[in-house]
């Protein structure tokens, strides 16, 4: 990243995708609140629809407000492009049927998002596309479980909310061998921790909504090209190969090459399914990648702090991350998240399902709701709220126990969160 | 639009429009370790304003089998042998960096073939540095990131592209690291060769049009004004707030100017 000659991370977190707005001078990042542009001309509106001048026409297509997160992100990815969304899941869904037709199918590690092993499970069935979930720490069984129809394998960067660590290297390998893509949700790390295009993913999404945004004030979501995949040598991919009927015929890596997949995502996906990021909620965001590194920084230290505090207190069973010499992905922790990982983890509460209920109900600070990534810290139980949805043996799968309690630290003192989670601690055991 | 070159397998996009009896041609050239999608949005533009387009890739580049050709003038010679592939008797030829060199010496060689020329991040000579070429001949990525940090001019090291949520320097990234291993040190000696820019340029007589960037640190506007002296016909446009990347970093305004020099219009069949 910090190549000679090139805006180094920082930097792109301030100003990439945006110069002062040209009309004002406007330093900030201006909200065009608008839903269409005027055009020049006759011809100049032709050109437009049809790709041959580029610009906006339409803000559920694009947005000059929402362009500039897009520019931001794909630069502090290392990607060649990006497309914002309506929400983290629209994003993956963006992501998904932008390659993907019904008859189809996605090799997933088992360890996600709840919201996401429900769209895999329950609804991308409805519309063909069937999902074999595996341990994501084993590379042979995404390898195992590769069929002719496979389009797409998936995993998070670091699970949720076990911080597994998706072997991207690896499965990557595993991807490309079978000439397949490999998309990473990479919400938990954002690319200050880690950047997974460096390390051979393809696709990158992001729930916005989380530490990019940081501050639990809007929804989005984003997907990042990387630019590096062969569509062509794949052949596999005709919505990227093939003339476009939706575009007269346009074929997007004849034209386009390395920055096709992002074109379709836009082109397609947002003016067919419409899950488009508003430009308020673009703003917002905009805000908060403005702060990624020093947020995240600060996210992780109070992370380590609190970690340490609850490695060693008697009312806990265990605690989950990857930094601690039990966590079975130690070694991949310190081989490639130097920074750390992330400040969302979980811990076993002593005393099962009813000790958790009084320690959240003990806590202050920490607020008990269904996000993570915010400023402030956050406290939930995953069996009853965001992966209630699985049965036991998918729980089970996906890491899950009822004794798991899930930690979003946020930037508070980190005295004061450990305070708070002392108390909830020594409340959980009356 | 895959053709045969030598009976080798040679590519050009025609910007999405089979080609017409009639009408004019543009062809259009890109530069060292490139291919024809540093063109997209003007080829797609000048396809649909009533021109038969042939954006190429040469010869080891995109789609076009190699090996790449050690020369400008060997590179004219093929774009030739191209159009003629192609039925195009007489174009306008687009060229950017190495590939205004082809065009140049296509307008000296070919006089017949060429009714204009636009030359964009042009210099005659073109010298390339000993640092890139030993990087490049090394096949080091340093040779990459080299071209892509000194190729973009201050703005787009920021981004701000025209085509919403595309990131220039990445983008730029990817396609060079599509080449195969030597193609960019091949091409950059080719450019770094090309000791004749100037005799073929007195010897032009169709209407040239030089596109500079103001911020161009590859080849500055400095080092094209020799030759733009020594084209009787040409014309100089300077962009400002752009680099060695016009078509990408000023995609309108390349399109509003090239559209000065490109005349459409029936043509020569």
């Amino acid at each position: 990243m910090a190549k000679p000659g090139f805006p180094r991370f920082d930097t792109l977190s301030l100003h990439a995708g945006q110069h002062p707005d040209p009309a004002t001078g406007s330093r900030a990042v201006p909200v065009y609140q608008t839903t269409s542009y005027v055009f020049q001309d006759v011809d100049h509106a032709a050109s437009l629809f049809n790709l041959e001048r580029a610009g906006h026409i339409y803000s559920r297509i694009s947005n000059p407000t929402t362009a500039v997160l897009e520019e931001r992100i794909a630069s502090l990815e290392g990607g060649v492009g990006a497309v914002c969304a309506a929400s983290g899941q629209a994003a993956l869904h963006l992501a998904i049927a932008t390659i993907l037709d019904a008859g189809h199918h996605i090799v997933s590690s088992g360890s996600i998002y709840g919201g996401s092993h429900n769209l895999f499970t329950h609804t991308l069935p409805r519309f063909g596309i069937e999902t074999t979930f595996v341990d994501p720490r084993d590379p042979r069984a995404f390898r195992d479980a590769i069929r002719p129809e496979t389009r797409l394998l998936f995993g998070e960067t670091l699970g949720n909310p076990g911080l597994e660590i998706l072997d991207i290297p690896a499965v990557a390998d595993v991807a490309h061998e079978a000439g397949l893509p490999l998309l990473v949700d990479s919400t938990f790390a954002t690319p200050y921790l880690f950047r997974p295009l460096e390390w051979g993913a393809d696709l990158v999404t992001h729930s916005a909504t989380k530490f990019l945004g940081g501050h639990g004030v809007a929804i989005g979501g984003v997907v990042v090209d990387g630019g590096t995949f062969d569509w062509e040598a794949s052949g596999r991919f005709p919505t990227l190969t093939e003339p476009y009927a939706g575009y007269h015929g346009l074929d997007f890596v004849e034209e386009f090459g390395p920055q096709a997949y992002v074109m379709r995502a836009r082109s397609e996906g947002l003016r067919d399914f419409g899950a488009c990021m508003s430009p308020a909620n673009a703003f917002h965001i905009i805000q908060g990648v403005e702060t990624l590194p020093l947020r995240m920084a600060r996210h992780v230290d109070n992370t380590r702090r609190v970690v340490a505090f609850l490695d060693e207190h008697e009312a806990v069973a265990w605690v989950g991350y990857p930094e601690l010499p039990s966590h079975p992905d130690h070694e991949l922790a310190k081989a490639r998240f130097p920074k750390g990982c992330g400040a969302v983890f979980s811990f076993g509460i002593g005393g099962g399902r009813e000790a958790g209920r009084k320690f959240i109900e003990a806590v202050g600070l920490f607020s008990h709701l269904a996000n993570v990534g915010d400023a402030k810290s956050l406290v939930i139980h995953p069996a009853t709220t965001t992966h209630q949805q699985m049965d036991a043996d998918a729980l089970e799968a996906a890491g899950i126990s009822e004794d798991l309690i899930r930690l979003s630290v946020g930037l508070e003192d980190p005295q004061d969160l450990i305070d708070d989670l002392d108390r909830g601690l020594r409340a959980s055991r009356r | 639009m895959e053709l045969r070159v030598d009976g080798k397998r040679a590519f050009a996009t025609t910007g999405g429009r089979t080609h017409q009896p009639g009408r004019r041609a543009v062809v259009l050239v890109h530069g060292a370790g490139m291919d024809r999608t540093v063109w997209v949005l003007q080829t797609r533009y000048f396809a649909h304003h009533g021109r038969n387009v042939l954006a190429v890739d040469l010869p080891g580049h995109g789609r076009s089998e190699g090996p790449s050709l050690a020369s400008v003038g060997d590179m004219a010679d093929w774009l030739s042998r191209l159009m003629d592939a192609a039925d195009i008797e007489t174009a306008s030829v687009v060229g950017h960096s190495m590939g205004s060199l082809v065009a140049l010496d296509l307008c000296a060689r070919f006089p017949e073939r060429v009714d204009a020329a636009a030359l964009l991040s042009t210099a005659v000579p073109m010298p390339v540095g000993e640092g890139l070429l030993s990087a490049a001949k090394a096949n080091d990525r340093d040779a990459i990131d080299m071209i892509v940090a000194w190729g973009h001019g201050r703005n787009a090291h920021l981004g701000g592209h025209k085509a919403p949520g595309l990131w220039m320097t990445g983008g730029a990234e990817r396609l060079l690291e599509k080449a195969d291993d030597d193609v960019l040190y091949t091409d950059l000696g080719a450019c770094d060769g090309y000791r004749d820019g100037l005799e073929a340029a007195s010897r032009v007589r169709c209407p040239v049009l030089l596109v500079l960037g103001r911020e161009d640190r590859m080849t500055p506007p400095r080092a094209a004004q020799e030759l733009a002296d020594a084209i009787p016909s040409s014309r100089t446009v300077v962009l400002d707030a752009c680099g060695h990347m016009p078509m990408i970093e000023r995609p309108d305004r390349v399109l509003d100017v090239l559209g000065e020099v490109i005349r459409g219009g029936p043509g020569p069949a």
